[in-house]
Parts: C-alpha cells; structure tokens; sequence
C-alpha cells in the first residue's frame, strides 16, 4: 500500500513539474510573443499612466500628454487638432493610435534604443521613464495658411516640401477632424465619436489623405512621360509632333481626345514644348506605342511608384500597371485607366525633377529630443533615388516652365518668380466629377518649395480655380515672407 | 531497514519558528502592496495582519495541546498561502475599490476556527470511518443543495452555490470533497480485500470483478453527474482524479487507473461533443488567440488576459503592486494564479507552487507514516485533491489544459474553499499527529502492522508483492 502512496506522490509530483514547466513557457520562452501579441492591450494600459512625448512644431507642443484625474494618469490634448489631425493621428485606448502617434510611440514612451541609458538610470534612481518629444519640420505659420486654401466641404490635400533637403513644410487635409475626440479615455464615448467621424463624407480617421488616397493623376503624368521620352533620345522640346484632336486607341474603337477647352486644337502639328505647356493627350499617347510599357514602368519605378516610402508613416505606394495592352498604354501615360497616385508621390516627383534628378526621402521629423532637452537624433537629408540625371531634370524643369508662362497653369504666375509646374484633371468614370491636380515648384533654377495640390471629386471648374490660383497664394506666401 | 524507531519529538518549537517566517512573508507582502500603492500604508495593513497573527499562533497553541506530535511544517506552509493570498486579494481590492480581502480575513478566520474545532473535537482520524455511509449520504445532500430551487443560484454559468440570506453564498461541492474523501477512505479500507482478491487476468491487466466495479461506477457517475446537472467541469475532474487515486491505492492496480482513464476519455468527448459549454471551453482553450473567440461573449479573453499578465510579470515580476493583474477577469479568485504571477514573477509564483508541493508532500508523509488504512486512505486522497487542484488551475490557467472553474487552495478568494482546505489541513495534521505519536498501548496499531510496508526492502516485503 506504501508503494501505492509512493507512486501517488510520484504522480503529484509530475503535475507539479508540468505546472512549473507550463508556468516557465508562458512566463519566459513565451513571454515576449504574448506581450506583442495585438489582442494585448496591456503595454498600452501601462503607457496611459506614463508621461508621454510631445510632438512639437515649432518648438510648440500640437500633441502632449497633461496630468489627469480620470481613469488614467495623463490625457493626451491637441492643440489646433483639425490643422494636424492627419499628421499626429490619435491615441486612443480603444481606437488604437496612428499616424505619428503610432509610429513614432517607442520614441513617445520613451522605449526606443536611444533612451536606452536613460531607462538603465531611471531603475537604479526609481524614477519613471519619460518619453521623447519630437519635433516635426512642419513650418506652423504656412501649415495654418495652407490648410485655410483648401475651403471646408471639399476634398483636398496640399503639400509643400524643400526638394534639396526633402524636408515637408507643411501637409494639409480637409475634410479633416478633432483629434482630441478620440482620444477620450471612456471606451464608449471613444466609440461613439469614432462611429460619428466614420460617417463624413471622405473621412476616414485612419487615413492621411496625402500619402493614402490613390486617385488617377491625370496629366501631372506627363512629367514621367516628358522623362521617358527625353532620356530615349528620340525626342527634344522642339520635336515636332503630330497633333491631332482625337486618336484611335490601338486594337479598339475608343477615341481619345485633347481636352475640350484647351489650345490644343490650335496646332495640329505642335513641338513638345508647345504641348506640355497646353496638355494635349494625343500627341503623347502615340508617343507611347513607340517608347514601350516597360519604358514607362522604368521611369515610374525610378520615382518611387510600387516602392516603400515612409515619412515615417507608410505611403500608400503608388501604382503603374503591369502587362498593359497597347490601349490601355495609351490611357494609362495620360494619367488615367488603372494608374493611381498618391499626392506624396506627385510631390517627389516635382522633388526629383527640382533636385536634379535625386528625390531627397520626403520626411517630417526634425528631431527627436529627451526630456532633458538633450537632443537625441537629429534627421539627416536622404537620398531616396536617383530618378533621372540632372541633364534630363533640366530639361524637363524648362518644359514645366511653359504651363506657368503660356499653359494651363498661367493662374499660378507670380511676378518676378521663376515657376515650373504641370496642371492635371482626370475624369471619375462616366461623373461630371474630377480629381484636378497641380504639382511643380519654384524658383525652377533653384528650387526652394515643391508644392502638390489635389482636389478630389469636385467639378472641373471649382477644381481648376483652387489649384493654380492656390499655387500662386503659396508661393508667394512662401517668398515674400 | 528504514525506518529506526526513535523516541518521538514534538517538534513544535520548530513549528513555531516556521509559523514565524510563514506570518513574516505574508505580512511583507502586504507591507508591500500599501507602499507601493498610491493610497499608501492602510490601516487594513495592521489589523488584518494581526488577525491572521493571532489565529495562527492560537492554532499552533491548539496543535500543542490536541495534536502535539502533527507535522510542524502543514501549518507554516497553509498560513504562508494563505496571507500572500490575502495580500493579493488586497492589492485588487485597491486597483478595484472592492472589499473582498475583508471577506477573505473573516472567512479565514471562520474556516481556522472551524478546523481547530474539528481538531479538538475528532482527536483521533479513525472516529471518522464510523461515519463512512453517513459521509456519502452527506456528500450526496451537499451535492444536491444548489439544485433546490430558491436555494441554488447560478455564478458564472455553473449552479454549485447556495445562497443563505442575500449575503452569504456557500458552494457545498467544496466541502463534498471531503465527505466522498472519507466515504471512500471507509468503504475501501472495508472492502479493499475483497476487491483485491476476486477478479480475472486479462493479459497484463487484472480486471476486477462486475460487482466490484460498483463504486468505480457510482464514481462515474456522481463526476458526470456533476458536470451534466451543475455544470462544473472543475469539480466533476477534482471527484474522479480523488476516486481514481484512492482505489488505486487501495489496490494497487494499474488496471483500475487504465479503466477509469478509459472511461472518463469516453465521458469527457461525450461532454465536448453534446453539451454546449464544455464545447465553448474546448474551443475557448484550442483557439484562444482567434479575436472572434477572444472577444465573444464568455471566450476565449479570460484565459489570454491571464496568458498576457504573466507574460507581462515574466521572470522577476512586476512588483506586488506595481503590475496590472486587475485587467483580468476574476482576478482575485480564479485567477489569482496569474495575478501573483504577474506580480512576483516565474520566481515567485514557482515559490508559491513549490509551498503547495511541500504541502503535498506533507500529506503524503502523513499517509506513508499512518499506521491504519483508512488513515492512509484518507490522507493520500486528501493530499491528492490539494495537489491536482493546484495543477487543474495552473495547467488551466498557462492552457496547458482547459480553463476550469476550480479555486486555488488558500489563496483564491472565496469561503467555501478556504473553509474546506483548512478542514483537509486539520484532519492532515491529526493523521501526522497519530502516525508519529508514541504508541502507548498495542490497542490501535497492531492490526494494521501487517500493512505497512511493503517497501521496507526486507524478504517479507518482498514476498507481499508476488503474493498479489
């Protein structure tokens, strides 16, 4: 019977070892995964009672975490929430967080590798770790400005950046939101308010509609094009081209056609400069039959469509289709079919032709500074490609002069300043409706601002009136200031 | 040989020493909880300390006086659980504005009062298997209780409490363990002959006869029984992992291990595949980490939020206090386990276990040392049901096995567990107490000489095993 007890105690002994060995995997070899894991929201939990980093503009906090009394020890408060909403993102409990707040949290908890020897002091002193701030290259004064030109109840994003440094100066969207809506502490509200922003028009709180709304570019295209076709050698500004007012789509009955109220019609046989500056469609869509898909598919690649682009939050990569027939070509290098861009991309693409060629990694961190006020990393310029040589970037720079001086795009003159830029709408299905894009950047001989404006879903009229004319009030803004 | 007969020792003193450092940790923990809680030291601090001081040392007086010669490491290592439970339960209260260690320290205080009553009032274990069929009546009435209607009410999905009053609620099923505990140390010191002699060889295995597969069956079906009208898979394993153990050492048979595994298989996919709950809790278990299970109603997230606080606790521990073990669901009572892990780490919590091992493993001694079957019947089946209720909500709460709804012994908030544990540790140290007390007279002993060991290396010892 002893023995009976023996074994019995054996047995118990097994559960035991199974217990610490289960305990032992959950505790240590697990441990990692499990407090990674996304049902997790424990780290976070523990961050709402922790100072949390600033995001600053100029020198300003726009986001910063203020002792509170409620459920958690700190509230995380916006300051002018709708002019930044897009950029900070939010932090919310039950939201989650994104944009900046998100993607930059190890450094706003103070968990990232450079705070590293002050977390090592912070455990032997006791002290709670603070998180970083950080400083964005926003300019606060022309974000203000830029974000008043788009007006309420359209949808537009405008980007003004430094093409040598790739620095973003300012990054507005409308419709836009109030940051500090979300994040409220109390779950329900949180969500209510998330399911309210939900329902606006054009609005998603999870979306920066400058790196994440891919919309057709239309003829702000051609500048790839103009790329493409310069570095064939096939063609100079003053090539002759055949001009007609429509043509036939190869392999179909479609009929592609310049724009309607254009000066295309004016020339039926017009040099490349000459169409470039009125935008006309058909003398680039045979260009294309001759110069190839891959061509195309090269030179966009080169501008950073398809590719990885971080700001840091991701941009939505831009598309160019692949295995394109010869019809579907002809739309796509007009802007249209299939082809998608986000405003981001269209701004480095001003970038790279502005910088010689080099598109400088667009970004929006100045610096990241300690709680001490030491600064901890500042942000070096970046090249992100090398798009085209500097030969073909001037070239293409002098063509983009012709829109400003005698095209499309003469409502954004600015005497006395040397403008290059390419205007573009592109048509929504069968609407009435179109996305009207500008993107260029002054002065063309040394380019200081590159500058994107897209409206989206807005009528042809209304749309030109606030690309041009909204570049001139930039610009000018920006240099006579 | 070995086992030398010595002159018997006390050992109280050692006890008391023991039961010193036992109050010391736990009144560290709670020492702990106040400073590094935000209110600060509480006057709680103080007075439940000293109310868990004063029982303790009374019940050691107790054991002096009534049981001088019980294991003096049972005590020390129960008080031990017990206050870290309490300060745990505390550290919730604190992060919950709740008053449940108040509960606790009183529950405490009835269940230690209660078992030092027992102790007085049984003296001598043996008294208890005149009871053996008024323990199985007993056992079936207090299984019944909760199914009465007005009587029983429904806490999480299972209908194993009573409520008294609108204030206390009592779940029998705990104190049941007990009674079928004694029943069946009775029955089968009784009957353990019989059992043992008739039966046929099947190959290796011995099966027993029909007639003696009788209590194996009412074992059956009193677990399945539980787990069918009262929902309470936790108990309906603690019932037959206790009948399993004691037939088995009863008899010395794998075959009945071989049996009952077999047949509690057979019920346990009967349960997965017809009933709705043990379902949910399998799937619960297989697929925690799916978000649809996690988030539904009654899933998968007081497992995973379990899993997340002791990741979170890791090797060392948060800290009492410092930790969030509160964003887990029951985080006082049937996760308590993952509360303190968070807390104190794979090293404390392996601590805590290890206290229930020694516990164990005290109550083993106890049967090893027991100079009458039922004694050692009752003390193995009593230590068995501590030990797999530790590894049910250990093994269950790191989902190495199903999440059930079985209390930590000593340490989950609740009266009814903390009542009946103290019973078992009472009736442990009276069975420590008589199988290490000197023998005054040859009245109780000899009889059960012949028993009592097997292993003792000797040509008899020997013989015994190929007798069987």
């Amino acid at each position: 019977m002893n023995q009976a007890i023996r074994n019995t105690w054996i047995a118990v002994m097994l559960l035991f070892v199974l217990s610490l060995g289960s305990l032992s995997y959950v505790q240590f070899f697990a441990a990692k995964d499990l407090s990674e894991n996304a049902l997790n929201n424990r780290q976070l939990f523990k961050e709402f009672d922790l100072p949390r980093g600033a995001i600053l503009v100029d020198g300003k906090p726009i986001a910063e975490s203020v002792p509170s009394d409620g459920q958690f020890d700190y509230q995380r408060v916006y300051t002018d929430p709708e002019l930044y909403s897009h950029l900070t993102g939010f932090y919310s409990l039950s939201n989650s967080s994104t944009q900046l707040e998100s993607k930059m949290n190890d450094v706003l908890t103070g968990n990232s590798q450079d705070l590293f020897f002050d977390r090592m002091i912070n455990l032997f002193t006791g002290k709670a770790n603070e998180g970083a701030s950080v400083e964005l290259t926003i300019d606060g004064e022309l974000q203000k400005y830029v974000y008043g030109l788009i007006p309420d109840g359209t949808r537009g994003t405008i980007i003004v950046s430094e093409p040598k440094t790739g620095n973003i100066l300012a990054m507005a969207s409308k419709p836009s939101y109030d940051t500090n809506l979300l994040a409220v502490h109390s779950s329900s509200k949180a969500a209510d308010n998330m399911s309210k922003l939900l329902k606006v028009d054009g609005l998603s709180p999870y979306r920066n509609p400058a790196i994440g709304n891919l919309t057709a570019p239309g003829s702000t295209f051609k500048i790839f094009d103009m790329v493409a076709a310069l570095e064939s050698g096939k063609y100079t500004a003053d090539t002759m081209l055949d001009n007609p007012a429509k043509v036939t789509l190869p392999g179909t009955n479609t009929q592609l056609g310049n724009f309607y109220g254009g000066n295309c019609a004016a020339q039926t046989k017009a040099t490349l400069a000459f169409i470039v500056a009125q935008s006309c469609n058909t003398p680039f869509v045979n260009m294309s039959q001759d110069l190839g898909a891959e061509t195309y598919q090269d030179v966009t690649e080169r501008f950073g469509f398809g590719q990885q682009v971080e700001i840091p939050m991701s941009v939505v990569p831009s598309v160019f289709p692949s295995e394109l027939n010869a019809a579907q070509l002809g739309q796509s290098v007009i802007g249209q079919f299939d082809v998608k861009t986000t405003a981001m991309q269209m701004n480095m693409a001003a970038m790279g032709i502005a910088n010689d060629g080099v598109i400088m990694e667009p970004n929006l961190i100045k610096q990241v500074i300690a709680p001490d006020l030491r600064v901890l990393s500042e942000s070096k310029p970046k090249a992100f490609s090398t798009a085209t040589t500097k030969d073909i970037a001037d070239k293409v720079t002098d063509l983009m002069r012709g829109p400003v001086k005698s095209g499309t795009a003469v409502r954004a003159q600015v005497p006395g300043l040397d403008i290059a830029a390419k205007t573009g709408t592109s048509q929504i299905g069968n609407s009435d409706l179109v996305n009207s894009w500008i993107t260029g950047f002054a002065p063309a001989d040394d380019p200081q601002v590159a500058v994107t404006i897209v409206f989206e879903k807005i009528d042809f009229k209304t749309g030109s009136s606030l690309t041009s004319p909204n570049m001139k009030k930039i610009l000018e803004a920006v240099f006579n200031q | 040989m070995s086992e030398l007969e010595t002159t018997p020792v006390s050992r109280r003193n050692m006890e008391l020493l023991l039961l010193l450092l036992a109050l010391a940790v736990a009144m560290a923990a709670y020492y702990l909880v106040g400073i590094n809680s935000d209110g600060g030291m509480s006057q709680e601090f103080i007075s439940q300390g000293l109310i868990l001081a004063a029982l303790s040392l009374v019940f050691h007086v107790i054991l002096r006086i009534w049981a001088k010669y019980a294991d003096p490491v049972i005590l020390p290592v129960t008080v031990a659980l017990n206050g870290i439970g309490l300060a745990m339960i505390h550290r919730i209260d604190l992060a919950r504005t709740t008053d449940a260690a108040f509960r606790q320290i009183l529950w405490t205080g009835v269940a230690m009062v209660i078992a030092m009553i027992v102790l007085w009032a049984i003296r001598d274990h043996r008294v208890l298997r005149r009871f053996t069929y008024i323990a199985l009546a007993a056992s079936v009435l207090l299984l019944l209780l909760p199914l009465i209607p007005g009587l029983g009410v429904i806490i999480n999905g299972a209908r194993i409490w009573v409520r008294v009053g609108s204030v206390l609620s009592f779940q029998p099923g705990e104190l049941a363990k007990i009674t079928l505990a004694i029943f069946f140390a009775g029955y089968l010191s009784s009957n353990r002959e019989l059992i043992l002699l008739a039966g046929r060889k099947f190959g290796p295995l011995q099966l027993p006869r029909a007639r003696d597969l009788g209590p194996m069956v009412v074992a059956w079906l009193v677990s399945i029984g539980v787990l069918v009208i009262q929902r309470d898979l936790g108990s309906s394993i603690l019932f037959f992992g206790l009948f399993m153990v004691m037939i088995y050492v009863a008899t010395a048979r794998v075959s009945w291990i071989v049996i009952g595994v077999l047949m509690l298989a057979g019920g346990g996919t009967f349960a997965y595949l017809t009933m709705s709950h043990v379902t949910r809790r399998i799937n619960g278990w297989l697929n925690a980490f799916d978000p649809e299970i996690f988030h539904a109603q009654g899933g998968s997230s007081q497992i995973v939020e379990g899993l997340f606080g002791l990741a979170n606790g890791g090797l060392l521990g948060t800290g009492l206090g410092n930790g969030s073990p509160y964003m887990v669901p029951l985080a006082n009572s049937d996760m308590i386990v993952a509360s303190l892990g968070e807390e104190l780490g794979l090293i404390g919590l392996s601590a805590i276990v290890l206290c229930y091992l020694i516990l164990v493993s005290r109550g083993m001694r106890a049967a090893l040392g027991s100079r009458d079957t039922f004694g050692k019947l009752l003390a193995t089946g009593l230590s068995f049901t501590v030990g797999l209720q530790c590894f049910v909500v250990i093994g269950g709460v790191t989902r190495l096995i199903p999440l059930t709804g079985l209390t930590t012994p000593f340490m989950a908030a609740g009266g009814s567990s903390l009542l009946s544990n103290w019973i078992i540790v009472a009736l442990l140290l009276l069975i420590s107490h008589n199988s290490r007390r000197p023998i005054l007279s040859g009245v109780s002993a000899t009889a059960e000489v012949a028993t009592r060991a097997p292993r003792s290396g000797g040509l008899f010892g020997k013989r015994k095993e190929s007798q069987r």
